[in-house]
């Protein structure tokens, strides 16, 4: 890139505000949560699902849709978000978050969920999926595209890069993997624990089209995503810069959000005021 | 055995182009028919198993039916948690043949021995485990794991193991075959181990003692009424498998007697691989050997526990 990106800098919208309250409304019912998660990757998904994905949402297992695979899935809270206000399923629904008359769980499942392609929790799974749902695509000569969310702690697995040579190997130019770079894991920096970088380098290395952008720059995630495939017989790889708990002061960059239980009121309604509009 | 069950892939595949042949790393002369000839349907993928359980999991999910081929440990402790997430969890349609079940791999040592892949696939809701004695049985079954629902696990012998079954009695997944009927002790058996089975009855049949011997080829689900059925009248029960006796046909038989209520105690044994890695080398049969299932071991067994030494 010949600018640095800087997620810290975008201010965030309307529509950004909305979806994080939604989210904080779910967290407080569950009492529980990925926060930190949600908040970094909710406009990855917001560009996806106002703009990108061709879905019906009245019928989710429509054969042409395209496939979104949240493979870190521990980043539900934004996926119900999304899919709630499409109308995937009722929006009463996530007042049940985690409660267990609910179809909405910490993790998103697949036959539970509709708009859920795949059961994902478990990291290192989802990748492959896409893989699978692309070869298929490929193999019936359906022009469906397969979009798949990883996070960035989740790219020590092992199986992402199983996936990634697969990908390569079977020329998936219908693949879209989409990391979402917020340089935090549980224990702490990327760097610190395991380190990815140069990251970039290694998704081209295996073959990769990659690109870079704001992760919280809906204008420039939308021009990226909408120019793929960027090149004819390669898989895509969209590296989103993001900012773990991004648009509350006090969760970003925070790791006692990566994940919350016992969330009180008083913590929910901290959060609410700061997203008021 | 795993060269009738590659050509009923095949064959399958062939009929219904739904089906579709993912290899790991195998030898150059795979399905080279289906590779030249279907070559949509044929896959090798590397050395990469959990990659290739989840992406066999989405195809199904889209469609297809994928048979998975490889070596048996790799393709259940390697990849256990695709198995149960992506194929279990999701009910998919995946077929997993896993090459040299039990102690075939020798004399490759412990990291090949697939020893435990009965007891941790029993554990994965959905799973149907099936062990065929021989080729001919090999085919009969295959061809019924093109409409079963969910993941099959499908174990395979050494290769030429003499044909044991038959084609007059049927064969169903899901339903044991009684290869023997007889009333002083109910012997059970899977996959190669009928062999040995056999072998043993026609022993005690010689000391006097008329064992029933009945056959699964589908360990899960295990078909209990079979089971119960005989274990009414019979005072001596013996499984004889080829797999640690912790968790595998001899625990599943063990779990339904104990909690069958049966009016009178049964006695009661397994004879497996004991709770050990096996030490050495050698073959396929001196391992058995070593950990004595054999006939000879199964007629003392049961001898014994007649109190008829």
């Amino acid at each position: 890139m010949n600018s640095p990106i800087t997620p810290e800098s975008i201010l965030l919208d309307a529509r950004s505000k909305e979806l994080r309250r939604i989210i904080v409304q779910t967290l407080g019912a569950g009492k529980r949560g990925h926060v930190g998660a949600a908040f970094s990757v909710i406009e990855i998904l917001r560009v996806l699902y106002d703009d990108v994905l061709r879905l019906d949402p009245r019928n989710p297992l429509w054969p042409d849709r395209d496939r979104f695979i949240l493979s870190k899935g521990h980043g539900c809270l934004a996926l119900y978000a999304l899919l709630a206000d499409k109308g995937f399923f009722p929006k009463e629904e996530l007042s049940k978050f985690c409660a267990s008359d609910g179809i909405l769980g910490g993790h998103p499942e697949y036959g539970k969920v509709p708009g859920v392609e795949a059961s994902t929790g478990s990291l290192g799974h989802g990748f492959s999926f896409g893989v699978g749902f692309a070869l298929a695509a490929k193999l019936d000569g359906k022009n469906h595209r397969v979009f798949v969310v990883l996070g960035d702690g989740e790219c020590s697995e092992g199986t992402i890069w199983e996936a990634a040579l697969s990908a390569c190997k079977h020329k998936l130019d219908n693949l879209t993997i989409l990391v979402d770079y917020n340089k935090q894991q549980t224990y702490g920096t990327i760097e610190e624990v395991q380190g990815l970088e140069p990251f970039a380098d290694k998704w081209a290395t295996f073959g990769f089209s990659v690109r870079e952008v704001n992760g919280h720059d809906t204008g420039e995630l939308l021009s990226v995503l909408g120019s793929a495939p960027f090149e004819p017989g390669r898989p895509n790889a969209i590296i989103c810069h993001t900012v773990k708990g991004k648009g509350v002061s006090f969760t970003e960059k925070n790791l006692a959000w990566h994940h919350k239980s016992k969330v009180t009121d008083a913590e929910v309604g901290a959060l609410m005021s700061e997203l008021e509009s | 055995m795993r060269k009738t069950s590659l050509d009923m892939v095949y064959e399958l595949a062939k009929r219904d182009p739904r089906v579709v042949f993912i290899g790991s790393d195998l030898g150059p002369d795979t399905l080279t028919n289906l590779k030249s000839e279907f070559p949509r349907q044929f896959f090798m993928e590397g050395v990469s198993e959990a990659n290739i359980v989840t992406m066999a999991a989405a195809m199904a999910m889209e469609g297809k039916i994928p048979y998975i081929n490889t070596i048996a440990t790799f393709l259940s402790r390697r990849c256990f948690e695709q198995i149960v997430l992506d194929l279990g969890l999701h009910n998919t349609k995946v077929r997993l043949i896993a090459s040299g079940g039990g102690m075939v791999y020798a004399p490759l040592g412990p990291t090949h021995l697939a020893t435990d892949d009965i007891a941790i696939l029993r554990t994965v809701p959905n799973m149907t485990i099936i062990a065929p004695a021989d080729a001919d049985e090999m085919r009969r079954l295959m061809l019924q794991t093109v409409d079963i629902e969910g993941p099959i696990y499908i174990r395979l012998g050494k290769g030429g193991d003499p044909i044991v079954s038959r084609d007059d009695l049927a064969c169903t997944i899901g339903k044991a075959i009684p290869m023997r009927e007889g009333k002083d002790a109910l012997l059970i058996t899977t996959g190669v181990c009928l062999q040995v089975t056999l072998a043993a009855a026609e022993a005690l049949a010689a000391k006097g003692i008329q064992a029933c011997v009945l056959h699964l080829h589908t360990i899960k689900p295990i078909d209990k009424e079979a089971i119960l059925y005989r274990a009414k009248t019979a005072n001596v029960i013996v499984t004889i498998e080829e797999h640690t006796v912790i968790g595998g046909l001899g625990s599943a038989v063990a779990e339904l007697l104990a909690e069958a209520d049966l009016d009178q105690p049964k006695r009661f044994r397994r004879i497996g691989i004991p709770d050990v890695f096996p030490d050495q080398y050698g073959s396929q049969a001196s391992l058995l050997a070593r950990y004595g299932i054999t006939p000879e071991k199964v007629v003392e067994t049961v001898a014994e526990l007649s109190g008829n030494p």
